[in-house]
């Protein structure tokens, strides 16, 4: 019943995850949080999808799922955008003094 | 030409996930971040052609370009929405407005989980729109469905703690466990009855159930415990968009929720060290309780406070050789850093070496000092990690504590009859002179007296941060 193909990718992913994320330094968590928050949002693919392909049959007409559809599409958008601008302007805080980068976790 | 687009969607998605997993490995270092986050937006923007590209290859039946504009409209419209609130927003309100965007996430995924159940063979999920939904897709979203309306309202709460709308004191009440137990019982229940019979009425309630297990899992924890709560909900978000994935099979979705949740997952960790306390520990409750745990010291131990006012501090600090400033959230609330900043610039000016030290949980989400400190200029390499600065204080002139205090309390270390014993705390103690810039002379956020008050080093300035930091500015200038 299960699918063995998405489960793999499901646990490799959590593993790069792990892995990526255990070298963020900790004075980046804040824009990480942020930016995670925004790819997050990339359900914003599958509500578009019920917008854009939900009832492309003319039979039923407009129905409950592009409305939902809709709506998601609404908040991920605020989301993707939010997060996305947020981060860059906090990095840009980091930046503008950037030195030399962090020695420590290389 | 058609079949060179359908070959696309895969493609784009492998190379969607690829500029994810860089964005967040960007952020190892200040100096790559920016790429970093360049590469997310792009591979955005590969991810949001897809459901276009894919809507092209139907066979078209209707004329439904209305649809097309109508996403572009829609997402037009959230994106300005976006843009306003991240240019607008001030720093001082970070932490709640992350908390805002996940509940956005959260509440996404509920819709999206509806639009599903509304139409299943919309999504390629059942053959007609007669067919019942396959159960392992089911048992997807209904989890799915679940972690998001968890998120939602969970995170709601936290933005009303955070934004002050929400007494930050800890709701508990008598039988708290049981009520929460019984709750989450019930929502399993819903999702299996639903596994097995698809009726609206049932996936309704497993909605409802979960928004109510988001409210009453977050009411309860307090405000200093925010970090490690925003953290989890990040975790969450990205569950519930791996939820999604699962449902509707979709491989960048899962990639994406594992990256996310994982990640969350590792900051609720970090931040759950820095006060040696389990995450369970901290979503039952247990610090913070109220009247009942203030371990108040012996009158042996407490003696005479000694309290300065600001021109004094100024004078002490003028002496110093080394001087380090230990931020907590009493400087983000007076919006204190541009006055810190300054009166560092000052004393460098003199030759005096100026450094800074974050505790993990200082402050009200992971790295909220580093972004205030980053805003008003200081340079990121004047500031250190506890563990990386810990040992230096003992040839410290001077520590200024501003607005912090159980992340040094000493008696993390000495007493374990503290609530807080264990905790990784600052060992300001050991620096020549401690000058401690606090609102009142009451006790932190676990209700624990802080020894360091009574000592024969430590200073006490009573006052706004922001305030007493210009004060002493003042006294330095003339």
């Amino acid at each position: 019943m299960l699918n063995a193909e998405m489960i793999t990718i499901f646990i490799l992913a959590c593993f790069v995850g792990y892995y990526v994320v255990l070298k963020v330094t900790p004075a980046l968590h804040a824009p990480l949080m942020s930016v995670t928050n925004a790819i997050s949002s990339v359900i914003i693919v599958v509500a578009l999808d019920a917008v854009l392909v939900g009832l492309h049959d003319a039979e039923r007409g407009v129905g409950a799922s592009v409305w939902f559809g809709a709506f998601a599409v609404l908040l991920a958008a605020v989301n993707i955008v939010g997060g996305f601008m947020l981060t860059r302007r906090m990095l840009s805080m980091f930046a503008s003094k950037k030195k030399r980068s962090t020695e420590k976790r290389s | 030409m058609m079949q060179m687009l359908s070959n696309c969607i895969p493609l784009l998605t492998i190379v969607a996930s690829v500029l994810f997993i860089y964005t967040l490995r960007g952020l190892s270092t200040a100096a790559t971040s920016s790429n970093g986050n360049l590469c997310g937006m792009i591979g955005m923007a590969m991810a949001i052609a897809c459901p276009f590209l894919h809507y092209m290859l139907l066979p078209s039946q209707n004329d439904a370009s209305w649809q097309v504009l109508g996403s572009w409209a829609v997402m037009g419209v959230g994106g300005i929405i976006g843009l306003c609130i991240a240019r607008r927003i001030d720093m001082a309100a970070l932490p709640q407005l992350v908390a805002a965007f996940h509940s956005l996430v959260g509440l996404a995924a509920v819709f999206i989980a509806c639009a599903v159940f509304a139409a299943p063979d919309a999504f390629g999920i059942v053959e007609s729109a007669y067919n019942s939904i396959p159960m392992s897709n089911a048992t997807e979203m209904s989890i799915g469905a679940a972690i998001g309306a968890i998120t939602f309202t969970g995170s709601v709460v936290a933005f009303g703690k955070l934004q002050g709308l929400i007494s930050g004191k800890p709701l508990r009440y008598r039988g708290q466990h049981i009520v929460n137990l019984s709750i989450a019982i019930m929502t399993a229940i819903a999702i299996i009855m639903f596994i097995i019979d698809q009726a609206s009425w049932i996936f309704c309630a497993v909605i409802l159930l979960s928004l109510i297990i988001g409210y009453l899992l977050i009411m309860p924890i307090g405000g200093a415990d925010m970090p490690v709560i925003v953290s989890m909900l990040n975790s969450y978000s990205g569950w519930a968009a791996a939820g999604i994935g699962f449902t509707l099979e979709n491989n960048l979705l899962i990639i994406v929720g594992a990256l996310v949740g994982t990640s969350g997952a590792i900051l609720s960790n970090i931040m759950c060290k820095g006060m040696n306390r389990s995450l369970m520990n901290v979503v039952l409750g247990g610090l913070g309780g109220g009247g009942d745990q203030v371990a108040a010291l012996d009158s042996s131990v407490r003696g005479n406070v000694k309290v300065c006012n600001p021109e004094d501090a100024a004078f002490i600090i003028s002496n110093a050789g080394s001087v380090i400033v230990v931020p907590g959230y009493g400087m983000a609330v007076a919006q204190a850093q541009h006055a810190i900043k300054e009166l560092a610039d000052i004393l460098k000016g003199e030759g005096t070496t100026v450094k800074y030290a974050i505790h993990p949980v200082a402050g009200r989400m992971p790295g909220h000092m580093n972004v205030l400190l980053a805003e008003s200029n200081i340079p990121y390499d004047d500031v250190f990690e506890l563990d990386d600065i810990n040992h230096e204080f003992g040839a410290t002139d001077v520590v200024i504590v501003v607005g912090a205090n159980d992340i040094t309390n000493p008696s993390a270390k000495t007493d374990p009859t503290s609530p807080i014993y264990g905790m990784p705390v600052l060992d300001v103690e050991k620096a020549k002179t401690v000058l401690f810039v606090k609102r009142s002379l009451g006790s932190g956020y676990a209700g624990v007296d802080n020894p360091l008050f009574y000592r024969e080093n430590t200073m006490m300035i009573l006052g706004d941060a922001r305030k007493v930091v210009e004060g002493i500015l003042k006294a330095i200038k003339e």
